[in-house]
């Protein structure tokens, strides 16, 4: 077994927000992280502080997670105020303890915005993307037989971009990162999918308008080119997304 | 549907809209820094010159009143969406994070948008009154601006709102590219660079002026 003072093996200070419920008032905690492994993910960390905390009967920390490979966009929480810690393209589960030394304190904020209201601790309600998505982020197809593959043809280079935005994994941390508290990198990305392919064609100019209209209404911020969001987004989603985005609503809009 | 009705009041109304007036308009402020500084250099030309400038210029009669009210209406219009902006983006957080850093992606200009703006608009105000609004029936401009730099402190003032408006414009020039959508991976980094090079032109053309009238004149 790994002890402290170890260099694989390192104590932490854990400033987190603690919040009942998203009515009552939150504040920070300060808690012990002791032994920490540095093979640990961040929220592995977490699962032994909490089973600590549990043991001696108190309330663990709430923290959303599922895929824990980095995928599924369910985690993530500000890091020494860093969306999804200071690691570039990482989300809070790929977040590696071998990055934090010995004796650092660590403060744990979760998402904060308008739109993404606390559920408890560092759980917040994300479902302002899901109504963004509802708005218009599809696309409608007939029911019939599947189609021939590469029946239409995309070149490879737009099937790139598109793809690139389609790796949007909704996790917030654009909308986290933002000064302004801005979702457009998410709806930038979302819209970008299927302007860019000819799938998305039909429905692109009431998508963009239905989307960013949803957007606006949800009480997201405006955006004011700051590029934070591309800077912390796990998956180093451009704002050429968010131009594009603007593009689509702005042809929609007026032409 | 609502976007049906009103379409272009909508489409102005959102997000989007508002940014792309503060674009259109900042670019509209962009081309007038280019023509006052281009007239402003020719005080170097000498005493002579520079009159003979600032008389034809006012000679043009109704182009220049029609661009005075041009100006006028941008900037409102810059003015009152950007503290709307402003306060939007502030309510769009409630609570404010403990600590928040930077990622890398902000730059001194797009931190302090909001602040210099407000500052230069307490300069344009000042500087309307001293030049454009100077009561000019028994002095030349050239004499105005004599007089007017010959004091120190209005000089220094006069400097640092040439900084301020030169950090303005260096987020401000390439940001109203982006928002009108014109973002291409290879001309982006470029767009960017030439927005540094025309705050710089900026900061250091306007703001050298002074210097030169104090020292050299």
């Amino acid at each position: 077994m790994t002890k402290a003072g170890d260099k694989s093996c390192i104590n932490l200070k854990l400033k987190v927000w603690r919040q009942k419920g998203s009515d009552v008032k939150g504040r920070f905690e300060t808690y012990e992280a002791r032994n920490v492994s540095t093979d640990m993910s961040f929220l592995e960390m977490l699962d032994v502080v909490n089973e600590e905390m549990i043991l001696s009967g108190k309330d663990p920390i709430a923290f959303d997670h599922d895929c824990r490979e980095g995928i599924c966009g369910t985690c993530g929480a500000m890091v020494n105020g860093r969306a999804h810690g200071p690691e570039k393209g990482t989300t809070l589960c790929q977040l590696h303890m071998r990055h934090f030394s010995n004796g650092d304190t660590v403060v744990i904020e979760p998402w904060r915005s308008r739109a993404f209201k606390v559920v408890k601790d560092l759980v917040v309600d994300r479902s302002a993307f899901d109504k963004i998505i509802q708005a218009g982020g599809y696309i409608s197809v007939n029911v019939g037989g599947a189609p021939d593959g590469n029946a239409i043809p995309v070149p490879q280079e737009v099937a790139e971009k598109a793809m690139d935005a389609a790796a949007c994994i909704g996790c917030g941390a654009c909308v986290a990162a933002c000064p302004n508290a801005s979702a457009m990198l998410f709806t930038g990305a979302k819209i970008s999918q299927f302007a860019l392919l000819p799938q998305g064609l039909p429905e692109a100019k009431k998508r963009a308008l239905a989307m960013v209209g949803k957007m606006d209404e949800l009480g997201f911020g405006n955006c004011a080119n700051e590029t934070e969001c591309e800077k912390e987004c796990p998956k180093e989603i451009s704002i050429e997304n968010i131009a594009r985005m603007n593009r689509e609503f702005l042809k929609a809009g007026f032409l | 549907m609502q976007w049906d009705l009103n379409w272009f009041i909508c489409t102005l109304r959102s997000s989007i809209g508002k940014k792309l007036i503060m674009a259109l308009t900042g670019l509209g402020f962009c081309i007038f820094l280019i023509g006052h500084l281009a007239g402003n250099l020719i005080i170097y030309a000498g005493k002579d010159a520079f009159n003979s400038y600032a008389e034809r210029l006012h000679a043009l009669g109704p182009i220049i009143i029609l661009t005075e009210i041009g100006l006028l209406f941008f900037a409102v219009a810059h003015v009152f969406i950007g503290a709307y902006l402003f306060y939007e983006n502030f309510r769009a957080r409630p609570g404010r994070y403990l600590v928040k850093k930077n990622a890398g992606g902000r730059t001194i200009g797009s931190v302090t948008m909001p602040y210099t703006g407000f500052l230069i608009l307490i300069f344009i105000i000042f500087h309307l009154i001293d030049f454009h609004f100077a009561d000019k029936t028994d002095q030349t401009i050239y004499q105005i601006v004599l007089e007017t730099f010959s004091n120190p402190g209005y000089t220094s003032f006069y400097i640092v709102s040439m900084i301020i408006v030169s950090t303005h414009v260096s987020h401000g020039f390439w940001s109203a590219f982006q928002t009108l959508g014109v973002y291409n991976s290879e001309y982006m980094p470029l767009l960017r660079v030439i927005g540094i090079i025309f705050s710089l032109a900026v900061g250091f053309g306007f703001g050298f002026l002074p210097i030169y009238i104090s020292f050299f004149s």
